[in-house]
This record gives C-alpha cells, sequence and structure tokens, in this order.
C-alpha cells in the first residue's frame, strides 16, 4: 500500500489564454504523492508551483483551463475500491463529486490566513461550517470536533477563541486555527500554499513542528509549496523543482540538497544565504531574471540562464524531457543524457 | 547659520569617537491610543523603547528583529521621518560637524536629507508607475537643484549603469522591469545625491532567492565603491550574516544584543538571539529537527511585560528578570548585551562557516 501513491499528477499542462497570448503557467508537470510522505514544491515566483496545485483541487477560473494531463486521486469516497483511482480532470467542474472531495479529502492551507479567514465570522462558526458540510453531525457535536481541532494545533485556550474573529488572533493563531480548518475532516492531502511566507521565524518554526507532528501522527500526505530551500530541506521527504512550468529535477530531498543533477538547481542552492556563511563574502548568482512569460521559447526554459548549457546551441533548440537517472531522481536536462553517453 | 542650529549644534557638542558617523541614544517613540469622543490618550504603543546604538563609517549595522519590534520606527526616526517622542541621534555632517537630528527644524533638515536616503521594502510599491526612469532617478536631482535637463539625464545614465542597468532604458516606465531591476532602480535614486548613510529597510524580502543573491552582492560592491555607511534593516538572519559587519537585535522596542557579526552568530549570548537563530531552517536534510520553537507570541508594544521584556518566553527567567528590566552592557569589547544571566548562560549559536 505504501508503495501506491496517493495522488499522480501525469503530464499536466494548465494554460491561460489572454489577449495578449496563451501563457503555459503549467507545462507538463508529473510527480507522485504517496500517502503519509510530505511533497516539496520548490520554484521562484512565477514557475507555476500555485498554479499546479490549483489544478489539483480543481479551482482554476477562466481564462485558464487545464489543456491536457491526468490528476489521477485515490479517493475514499468517490472510489469503489481502494485500488481504484479518479481522475480529478474529467470530473465536471463545480460538480458535487469535487466539492465532496475539496476541505474533505483534500484540504489547503492558504498562504495568507488573514485574507483566508472571513472576517465577519467567528473562527468556531468557519469550522463548524467545513463540518457540517461533510459530515452529517448536530451542532454541539460539531462544536466538540472543532474545539478538539483547535486544541490539538495548539491554540490556547480553544473555547474562547472558537468566540472569536481571526482579526483578533495573533499571525501565528491564525495560522495555527486555519490549519486546524483544513485538519477538520481528516484530509489524506493537504495541501500547503507557503504556509510560514507571512510569518516571522519564531513563529514558522512552532508552524512547521507542528506541521511535521500533525503529519506523524495523522499519516497525512502533505504537499507543501515554497520557495525557502531552508523549509524544504527540514520538512519535505521528496522534492520537485519547478521553473517556468516545468519539472527540473525531482527525487528524495537529500539527493536533491547533496547530489543536485539539474544546473538550475545547483544555481539556486549556491545562491542562497545562509546563517552559516562568512559574513560580506559575495554570493554566487544566478545570471540575468526570470523571462516574461509570454516569450516565446524552444528549447530549454533555463538555457538563457545556465552556465553549463551545451555546444551547438542544442539546449536553446530543443528541449529536454524528464527522465529518471536512477530509481528515484529524475532531471530533465541534456547534460545529464550527454553523460549517459559517453558511459 | 541660523541660532537653533548653532543651539542644536551646542547640545551635542560632546566628543564622539572620530570613526562614528551616527550616534543614537535612549530614542524613544511612542504612539498613543486614543479612544471615545475626545480622543483622549488612553495609552501608548511603545515602538521605540529606548534604543542606544551608534554606526561606524563605511560599516553596514543589521538590525533585526521579529515583526513588530519598532525596527521599521527605528529607521524612519534617524531619516526623521517620523519625529521621535525623545532621544539624541547625533550625526557626524560631511564637514565633520556634529549635529542632533532630533533638535532641527524642517528646514535645517534639507540639507541633511541629502547625505542619509532610503532604500524601501517593495520595490512594486515605491516605484510610481507614470514615471519613467529618467524621472524617477531624476526625481531627487530636480528637488535639490539640478535643473538642467541635460545635466540630469547624464546623471541618471551614470546611476543606472552604476547599478547595473541599461542607461538606453531611461524612458521606460517601472511596469517594464522584473523585480530585481525595480530594486536596482530604487537604489539608483536613493544614490542620486551622493549619501553618506542609506538606511535599507527589508531591501531584498520581497525579492526572488536567486534574485536577491544579485541585489545583495549590488549592495556590498556599491559600499565599497561608494564609501557608504549601511542600516541594514531585515528580518531574514541568513541575509542578514551575510552583509552585515555588525548586527543589532531588538525585541519589543529595544535592543538585547549588539555585537560584530560573528560573534553573535557563533557565540550569542541573550536567550532570545539564541531562540531566533534555532528558528532558522538550514538548507540541509541531514541536519534536523534542531528547531526548537519558542512558545507564545511576541507581547504587543502596547502593553509590554514587566522587567525583561522577553521574561514570559525565556526558558532562564527568574525573579529578577520579571522584575527589573536589564540594561544594555558592554560585557566583551563591542559586545552589548542586556540580560541579567549572561555570564552564567551558555547559548549555542550556528555552527561554524560551512
Amino acid at each position: 500500500m505504501t508503495n501506491q501513491p496517493l495522488l499522480e499528477v501525469r503530464d499536466l499542462q494548465t494554460v491561460f489564454e489572454l489577449d495578449e497570448g496563451i501563457v503555459k503557467a503549467v507545462d507538463g508537470v508529473s510527480f507522485d504523492v504517496y500517502s503519509g510522505k510530505v511533497l516539496g514544491i520548490v520554484g521562484e515566483s512565477g514557475c507555476g508551483k500555485s498554479v499546479t496545485i490549483k489544478s489539483v483541487l480543481r479551482l482554476i477560473e477562466k481564462p485558464g483551463r487545464i489543456a491536457n494531463g491526468a490528476i489521477r486521486f485515490r479517493s475514499k469516497i468517490l472510489g469503489n475500491s481502494s485500488a481504484e483511482m479518479i481522475d480529478l480532470v474529467h470530473l465536471p467542474a463545480k460538480s458535487a463529486q469535487l466539492r465532496a472531495l475539496r476541505g474533505n479529502e483534500i484540504a489547503l492551507i492558504p498562504q495568507e490566513p488573514m485574507a483566508a479567514f472571513s472576517p465577519v465570522h467567528t473562527i468556531g462558526n468557519q469550522l463548524m461550517e467545513v463540518i457540517h458540510l461533510h459530515q452529517q453531525v448536530s451542532d454541539d457535536e460539531a462544536k466538540k470536533i472543532a474545539v478538539t481541532r483547535l486544541k490539538e494545533v495548539g491554540v490556547p485556550n480553544p473555547e474562547s477563541a472558537m468566540d472569536r474573529y481571526s482579526w483578533e488572533l495573533s499571525g501565528g493563531l491564525r495560522q495555527r486555527a486555519m490549519i486546524g480548518m483544513a485538519l477538520t475532516c481528516n484530509p489524506l492531502l493537504l495541501i500547503a500554499d507557503e504556509p510560514t511566507t507571512a510569518i516571522d521565524v519564531t513563529t514558522q518554526a512552532q508552524v512547521l513542528s507542528l506541521l511535521r507532528k500533525l503529519q506523524q501522527e495523522h499519516q497525512t500526505s502533505i504537499i507543501f509549496i515554497t520557495h525557502d530551500l531552508g523549509v524544504i530541506a527540514q520538512l519535505a521527504d521528496d522534492v520537485v523543482v519547478m521553473y517556468l512550468g516545468k519539472v527540473m529535477e525531482s527525487g528524495p530531498v537529500d539527493q536533491i540538497f547533496h547530489n543536485p543533477q539539474h544546473p538550475y538547481t545547483r544555481a539556486l542552492l549556491r545562491s542562497i544565504p545562509t546563517v552559516h556563511t562568512k559574513n560580506r563574502s559575495r554570493l554566487p548568482t544566478i545570471s540575468g531574471s526570470i523571462p516574461h512569460p509570454f516569450q516565446k521559447r524552444t528549447g530549454c526554459p533555463f538555457v538563457a540562464r545556465c552556465q553549463e548549457a551545451l555546444p551547438q546551441q542544442r539546449c536553446s533548440n530543443q528541449a529536454p524531457v524528464l527522465k529518471a537517472i536512477n530509481e528515484h531522481q529524475s532531471v530533465s536536462c541534456f547534460l545529464h543524457e550527454e553523460e549517459v553517453n559517453v558511459c | 547659520m541660523s541660532a537653533e542650529l548653532a543651539q542644536s549644534k551646542l547640545t551635542a557638542n560632546t566628543p564622539m569617537p572620530p570613526e562614528r558617523l551616527l550616534e543614537v541614544k535612549e530614542l524613544k517613540k511612542y504612539f498613543p491610543i486614543r479612544k471615545g469622543f475626545f480622543k483622549s490618550v488612553v495609552g501608548q504603543v511603545r515602538s521605540v523603547d529606548g534604543v542606544t546604538f551608534h554606526l561606524n563609517q563605511g560599516e553596514t549595522l543589521g538590525l533585526v528583529g521579529e515583526s513588530g519590534c519598532g525596527k521599521t520606527t527605528t529607521s524612519r526616526c534617524l531619516l526623521h521621518a517620523i519625529n521621535p517622542t525623545s532621544g539624541e541621534i547625533r550625526y557626524r555632517q560631511a564637514d565633520g560637524q556634529l549635529v542632533d537630528v532630533t533638535q532641527l527644524a524642517t528646514d535645517q533638515l534639507r540639507p541633511l536629507r541629502r547625505e542619509m536616503q532610503m532604500i524601501f521594502q517593495d520595490p512594486f510599491a515605491s516605484l510610481n508607475p507614470r514615471m519613467n526612469l529618467l524621472d524617477l532617478v531624476g526625481e531627487p536631482l530636480l528637488v535639490n537643484g539640478v535643473a538642467n535637463r541635460k545635466e540630469r539625464s547624464d546623471r541618471v545614465a551614470d546611476l543606472l549603469r552604476l547599478v547595473g542597468l541599461r542607461p538606453e532604458y531611461m524612458r521606460r516606465f517601472p511596469h517594464a522591469f522584473s523585480g530585481g531591476q525595480r530594486q536596482r532602480i530604487v537604489i539608483a535614486r536613493a544614490l542620486a545625491l551622493n549619501p553618506r548613510l542609506v538606511v535599507a529597510d527589508e531591501p531584498v524580502s520581497a525579492l526572488d532567492v536567486s534574485v536577491q543573491a544579485q541585489v545583495l552582492n549590488l549592495l556590498l560592491d556599491l559600499q565599497e565603491q561608494l564609501k557608504l555607511t549601511y542600516l541594514f534593516v531585515a528580518h531574514d538572519l541568513s541575509v542578514v550574516r551575510h552583509i552585515s559587519d555588525r548586527v543589532a537585535v531588538m525585541y519589543v522596542g529595544r535592543i538585547v544584543e549588539m555585537s560584530p557579526t560573528d560573534e553573535l552568530f557563533l557565540a550569542p549570548k541573550h536567550p532570545y538571539t539564541a531562540a531566533l537563530l534555532s528558528a532558522v531552517p538550514v538548507a540541509d536534510p541531514r541536519i534536523r529537527s534542531k528547531m526548537q520553537p519558542l512558545e507564545g507570541d511576541v507581547p504587543s508594544p502596547s502593553d509590554p511585560p514587566s522587567g525583561c521584556h522577553f521574561h514570559p518566553r525565556c526558558a532562564f527567567a527568574t525573579d529578577l528578570c520579571r522584575q527589573q528590566a536589564p540594561d544594555l552592557e558592554e560585557v566583551q569589547p563591542n559586545h552589548f548585551v542586556a540580560c541579567h544571566r549572561q555570564a552564567e548562560l551558555a547559548l549555542t549559536g550556528v555552527s561554524e562557516p560551512i
């Protein structure tokens, strides 16, 4: 069972059809999420990580659409047997099936808890709404579940927190309440979209250790999206590195950090300042900036900034595909093919 | 020179070591909380509550702390962008004269403002979308008397080249530039008047990691080239370690520790500094679970705890800490700590540079 993925994303393509042209925000992304594991998706802004998870939740709105690919999820309520996987792409938008899934088996922790909570409803109200949507319980029982969840995520005085509004809570408490809300229905898959970017390091450490604890207790799978490589290193089991809508490299966290194969992963790791660097030293940088999404490109998306691009324009004329280089790790780069050829 | 200016210089005539550019003493900024129909003052938000530090010429002082600790308010008070409630900010002008910035009137501040400039956090919010680069970067020049259009555009071209942008882009508008490029524009604008002191308030926190490194390198290069002094305000400790000569750590309106960068990171002496350092996620999956999160939240500066502000979250707090606030004392040359128990505590910082 553990070897079977809970979620399989295959060749996902999400495009936005704008007047100025078509933006391929997600361009052929594939990854697996195993149950009880944390998958980290890293990338800079505009690399398509948020669009990817919005596609998984089927929350892409016009002018965007999922153009291609499959998102197979092992659902307990929709599937007939535990072996069957449901392709979320084929479920009709706004269908009852999707609604039954969202917030129940797949839950989201959004980036900004301030914007995600309604300011005119109490925390308790909003938690109980989720419970009523997915479980046939009385008000009292729903309240009991909500209080237990808040207690679980470490909200002090959960009973009184139920009657408070989101703006009365501090940033850390608000994010805890958000995590509590995402966990109300014991989801199989928890998607966390940069849950710690808006908060301070000490609060971030609290939230991260909370997520790790909950994940170990409930065996929930987590997709964790961030641009902070430190957070990924601390939390993830597997990592997907994205750049301009494509997967550059994927593999176990230890391989990605200690044996990165793609030039982009290597450059990204080199360029982050850490608390261990000597002070006033120059950082190695990635030259240039992220190309504009409208820009038409053939070949590897990273070629313009790549220091290891192959001669004879191969990287700019031809697009590499994601290939498995060993049991766990996959890389989308010609460099690796070359090495194989040489061997 | 007006009589008032002479007066303000008189109050600032106690000697300041020659290497110092700026000295801040007991700086306080309280914001009143008003309530009711008559808007009577019912309390004070003590954003900055007795902050003392100094800046040497040509160095970078990193000012770190969590949100709401008063680091931005401190930096704004330095430039006199907001009026401090009390305290002294002594600044050595280019001609060697000492002035107390807090005592100056608006028109006396004008010439000083040329010497002190600010780089803001969000390059998407701090650039007017209706002005092109020539106007944006040239505006400080225009305000300060460079009226000749040709002269101005030459200077703007020089500035753009200095920060690594192409002068041909001068007629373009900010929307045509990426985040990193915009921050370069903001830096060019801050440097337009040849400042001596640059206050950078979270200049890279809105940027992507790959671009962050470029801007940090640029700031280091410019400092060497132009002999700038930086006050670098940030919450990201890794960035601060990278760029600062010395670091000051703030907690609820007060400085709790200030020392040379390496000393602070390798051997912190204040429990809060140590907690802050241990909270930074290490970008190495093999070094896991060293995070020992601090319990609780940052207290509100309108109602700070008694004694040492950190005592409710401190694992080492005693009765003395609850009753009496510790002073910031120099425990080693150049290492200042505000903790009653600093001598007996053996705190660990981060591991040696890799």
